[in-house]
């Protein structure tokens, strides 16, 4: 995959990764064996057909190979930079299993397919059943919410997408920074889905604006919720509210959703020329990266743990790398210091090392009792997880959760509550873009055969 | 898109906007709140909901002129759009009869005072209402408390109407005089610290609505972080109200402060810019 330079892109907004050409998209499709059993297509959460649209971008039809992604997933192009590929569908790869080789660049290929379909096919929808004139409602207009969106359509209902935000898309939007994800093509995506006749509201919370009994009575037979794990998991740790010191939630939102930095745009940001975040998974490898192109001259990552347990994605720490962002690993803060008006100066921080395996299977980080040293920093950003957001279920008391709060559903998605059906983060509590669209696909014909039975059992 | 119905100034400073916003106007409660946008390159604010009309669909606001924001939102006039409003944000008020509660406001808090000394009121308690600003020209709302107050003192710092001295003499003033069993007090971060040391020397439950930063309003960023008991809770989905005797105030102060540079800055651009203008 050709990149952007790494000492130009961490300046800019630029796509880091700038997408395979025609040329080499079809000589990497020869790499594709076509086998008997495709395990790739197990390893795809939406269960895409991977060797049905390779096999037509190969024959130079690549605006086939687009209709065959489409078939299963609403959102190719974004699933094409953003999943972790490595251990789905290219972990289950021919080459990878048997031949101890690199897999098919599926992910490589699904961008480019869907990216060329964009800039140079017709923009054309998926077929629609005949519209039954039946009223869906999903909560969200994440990953998890635009997929059910665009599935229900198909099916033929009058589904409407409530959003709390002011725009739309979700993480996809507030989360994922523009180097990674442009938000040009979220929205072309969001506006297939509109041209499905998905109907969106935004600055609506359901369980606030309205509730869901509200809504039943404005004719809503069934319910998607996807409200996303928003709430920020902070570290208890003396002097954590210290001005500059942010969630990762907070610094992204304000900088790829308020244009925060962007002095056009009036909310302000907190950045600085010594920027810390504590974590290591991708939203840490985001933020980090965002401070940097803020104008960080240190961009530091503190983890508790080593390089070779970092949650994050393999190709964003190597983009890190190459942009000059600094590790600090088996380290962790322990307490914040701020100037005179409660500005974030310094951090001091414990050296950790590695003990026995835990639940997780990964090693245990262990304090370095009397390993204590100082940093200065002009802001921190936490981005150490998530948990789901509470709005809902504060407004739905009868609704079963698990104790981490999470919303509990069955096999076809359905919640305790019938006709009320769930998935994303706020099932998983932190998961990725296509898991919750695996979710959506499961809940969309899990709310289906509901309402079918549901209306047939009226007639 | 949200139409202004009306605007009027209540002060120099201090205007009151009613809002066509027919969902929030009939779910808000006392002690909710919305977040709004001005325009595509503005920042979120939350603002209390002073009152609601559900039959006509709409909220009122009132705003006091401080930053780029609220100097946009007192420019804008009736039939003039919002971009964004969402709401109602937070927990609402818990509202019930216990008997004589003491409604304590400073400045622009009593416009979030308000719908709480109405719905205690309808509550059927016995209600002593205590508003204080600097001097007669920034009392608001006096009309309206009074009609839903037993007891309505206005104070001024300066004297210049009511009772001259601050609020938290006039709270000690009824506190000696009878039997208080809730005091709620809303305000500057300043005012509810010492309104809240006042309480707690006599022991009654207090509850303070704070205005803290929000970006989303919804739980999903924590900038409205507060320290209450040693715990750090989030204004937007754990407040606004809190156990005012638990509140660190003096952090909640610090953290207000967190872009004031930025604010500034802004600020001095905007008047800049709107000198420009008005030069042209």
């Amino acid at each position: 995959m050709p990149e952007a330079d790494p000492n130009v892109r961490n300046k800019s907004n630029l796509e880091v990764n700038k997408g395979l050409t025609l040329e080499m998209a079809l000589s990497e499709s020869h790499r594709c064996l076509d086998c008997a059993v495709p395990t790739c297509i197990v390893g795809c959460p939406v269960g895409t057909n991977i060797p049905k649209f390779i096999k037509y971008l190969e024959a130079g039809d690549v605006l086939g190979a687009a209709e065959v992604l489409k078939e299963n997933n609403s959102l190719p192009a974004i699933c094409g930079r953003v999943c972790p590929q490595e251990i789905q569908c290219e972990a289950q790869c021919f080459y990878v299993k048997k031949l101890s080789k690199e897999g098919a660049a599926i992910g490589h290929l699904e961008r480019f397919v869907a990216d060329y379909a964009r800039e140079h096919g017709p923009t054309t929808i998926p077929a629609l059943a005949e519209p039954n004139g039946i009223k869906m409602a999903v909560i969200g207009s994440g990953p998890a919410g635009l997929t059910v969106a665009g599935e229900l359509a198909k099916f033929g209902y009058d589904v409407t997408v409530f959003e709390a935000l002011h725009d739309l898309g979700g993480v996809l939007k507030y989360g994922i920074p523009e180097f990674r994800l442009p938000k040009s093509i979220v929205d072309y995506e969001i506006n297939t889905i509109k041209n499905m006749g998905v109907k969106f509201i935004t600055n609506f919370i359901v369980g606030k604006t309205a509730s869901i009994a509200d809504l039943k009575e404005e004719g809503y037979v069934a319910f998607f919720i996807a409200s996303g794990a928003g709430l920020p998991n902070f570290m208890n740790i003396p002097g954590e509210n210290y001005n500059g010191i942010q969630s990762a939630n907070e610094f992204l939102t304000r900088v790829n959703l308020m244009g925060g930095g962007n002095k056009d745009f009036d909310t302000p940001v907190h950045t600085g020329k010594n920027v810390v975040v504590v974590g290591g998974g991708n939203t840490a490898m985001d933020s980090v990266r965002t401070a940097k192109r803020m104008g960080a001259e240190r961009a530091i990552i503190m983890y508790r743990r080593t390089m070779e347990e970092m949650p994050a994605r393999a190709e964003e720490i190597k983009h890190a790398i190459e942009e000059g962002i600094e590790f600090i690993n088996l380290a962790s803060p322990i307490e914040y210091f701020a100037d005179e008006r409660g500005k974030i100066n310094k951090m001091r921080v414990q050296k950790m090392e590695l003990g026995e395996p835990d639940a997780s299977g990964r090693r245990r980080p262990v304090v370095i009792e009397g390993s204590e040293y100082d940093i200065d920093v002009d802001s921190v950003v936490i981005a150490v997880g998530v948990s789901p957001n509470p709005i809902i279920q504060q407004s739905m008391p009868e609704l079963e959760i698990t104790k981490w709060n999470t919303i509990k559903v069955d096999g076809n998605m359905m919640t305790s509550i019938p006709g009320l059906f769930a998935g994303g983060d706020i099932v998983r509590g932190g998961a990725t873009v296509i898991l919750a669209m695996g979710d959506g696909r499961k809940a969309a014909s899990g709310m289906h055969s509901y309402v079918q039975a549901d209306v047939l059992a009226k007639v | 898109m949200f139409k202004i119905i009306e605007k009027k100034f209540l002060s120099e400073n201090v205007a009151r906007l009613i809002i066509e916003a027919p969902y929030i106007a009939k779910s808000r409660r006392a002690g909710h709140f919305i977040i709004l946008r001005i325009d595509k390159n503005g920042e979120r604010i939350p603002l209390t909901i002073s009152d609601a009309d559900v039959e006509k669909g709409t909220i009122s606001l009132i705003v006091q002129r401080v930053g780029v924001s609220s100097h946009k939102l007192c420019a804008m006039n009736a039939g003039d759009f919002i971009l964004d409003v969402v709401g109602p944000l937070g927990k609402a008020t818990h509202i019930a009869n216990v008997g004589t509660v003491l409604c304590a406001g400073g400045g622009v808090g009593v416009a979030p005072l308000f719908p709480i000394v109405q719905a205690m009121k309808i509550a059927g308690n016995r209600v002593i209402t205590i508003i204080a600003a600097r001097n007669k020209d920034l009392v608001i709302l006096e009309n309206e408390m009074a009609e839903y107050s037993d007891e309505l003192i206005v104070m001024t710092d300066d004297g210049s109407k009511g009772t001259k001295g601050l609020v938290t003499q006039g709270m000690e003033e009824v506190i000696l005089r009878e039997k208080i069993n809730e005091a709620i007090v809303i305000g500057p971060a300043v005012m509810m610290k010492f309104a809240a040391l006042t309480t707690k020397k006599y022991d009654i439950p207090t509850m303070a609505s704070l205005n803290t930063i929000m970006v989303d309003g919804t739980g999903m960023c924590g900038a409205c972080r507060v320290s209450v008991g040693g715990k750090t809770e989030f204004v937007c989905v754990d407040g606004p109200e809190f156990d005012a005797h638990k509140v660190n105030f003096d952090e909640m102060l610090s953290r207000l402060g967190a872009y004031k540079d930025k604010e500034s800055e802004n600020y001095e651009e905007y008047v800049k810019s709107c000198e420009a203008t008005s030069l042209n």
